[in-house]
């Protein structure tokens, strides 16, 4: 069984859900303080959504330095799966294991409502269960949720397949609609909206299984 | 009055502000909004208005040139996200 960790940081908010997608899923949630100076035994590891360091300065300018970001470096330079939902996806930016940022939502408002996603790469550890084109219905909870990147880069992550997901129809004002990216080599996705709220049609939506199973699997399929 | 203050301290106290402003061409919600209100507040003929971040700081140094390298080096490294905002760094006058 894969054993998935997950960090906290002070002020994340969306460790338990993330933890109860994953053990949903068949897997073992390990969370991991941000102190942490080892990641320990994982096959995976979660950056979850809230507010690591009150996001103070800008969203995860602060939390890249938490001392546990040094062991998901490693982790993720060594192909390992790391995923960063939300706030974690602006940390994961910050501490630059993604390309570009994410700055405040066109229109200055605090996006809390259904999104439709369509997927535009099953190459990432988070996609690879999905299909091209498929439309998933994942909540937003963000007001720093902007994609923006520069041209040179833009144009590298078109070139490398690292567009993961898409909006239907961008609430923020993303950069080409951009919800999720990765890295060149796939194991590193971020993402802004929330599978791990999207678990169960009796609470809106089942679609963020598709996206968390395959990374919970492909974890695992790493560790064997 | 110059910006250095002498210390006890082996350097000196060098009264340094950073402001940090998204980069040209990137989308500033904010300073757009600002700009929108001005008319009805009476004010016209303002435009291209930009948000920004301020920091004031104390940087011990043995120089000017010392304390703004040190400055720009933080504000790069911390206070901005180069990816989308532009850093600059200045000696405060002294009031």
């Amino acid at each position: 069984m894969s054993r998935i960790g997950v960090v906290v940081f002070p002020g994340s908010n969306c460790e338990y859900d993330a933890a109860n997608a994953v053990a949903d899923l068949g897997a073992t949630p390990v969370f991991i303080w941000h102190s942490a100076d080892d990641l320990g035994d994982v096959d995976g590891v979660i950056l979850p959504g809230g507010f690591a360091h009150g996001d103070y300065l800008r969203p995860g300018a602060l939390a890249r330095f938490s001392p546990v970001m040094d062991a998901v470096q490693r982790f993720a330079a060594d192909g390992g799966a790391v995923l960063g939902i939300c706030n974690g996806f602006q940390v994961l930016t910050e501490a630059g294991l993604l390309p570009g940022a994410l700055q405040k939502n066109r229109g200055l408002t605090f996006l809390c409502q259904p999104s439709t996603l369509v997927v535009a790469s099953t190459r990432s550890v988070l996609t690879r269960n999905a299909e091209v084109g498929q439309h998933l219905s994942v909540p937003i909870n963000h007001f720093s949720g902007s994609y923006t990147c520069d041209d040179a880069t833009y144009n590298e992550l078109v070139a490398n397949d690292q567009i993961v997901l898409r909006y239907l129809d961008n609430p923020n004002g993303s950069r080409d609609n951009i919800a999720g990216v990765s890295n060149v080599a796939g194991n590193v996705v971020g993402l802004m909206p929330h599978p791990e709220r999207a678990m169960s049609t009796l609470l809106g939506s089942a679609d963020g299984r598709v996206l968390l199973s395959g990374f919970v699997g492909l974890s695992a399929s790493v560790s064997a | 009055m110059g910006a250095g203050v002498a210390s006890s301290l082996s350097g000196v106290n060098y009264s340094v502000l950073v402001d940090v402003t998204l980069r040209a061409g990137i989308a500033d919600p904010e300073g757009a909004t600002i700009e929108r209100a001005l008319p009805a507040l009476g004010f016209s003929g303002v435009g291209n208005v930009r948000a920004g971040k301020s920091f004031r700081m104390n940087i011990e140094a043995d120089s000017e040139s010392e304390a703004l390298a040190k400055a720009k080096s933080l504000a790069e490294r911390l206070l901005s996200n180069p990816v989308m905002e532009d850093s600059v760094a200045r000696l405060a006058q002294e009031n």
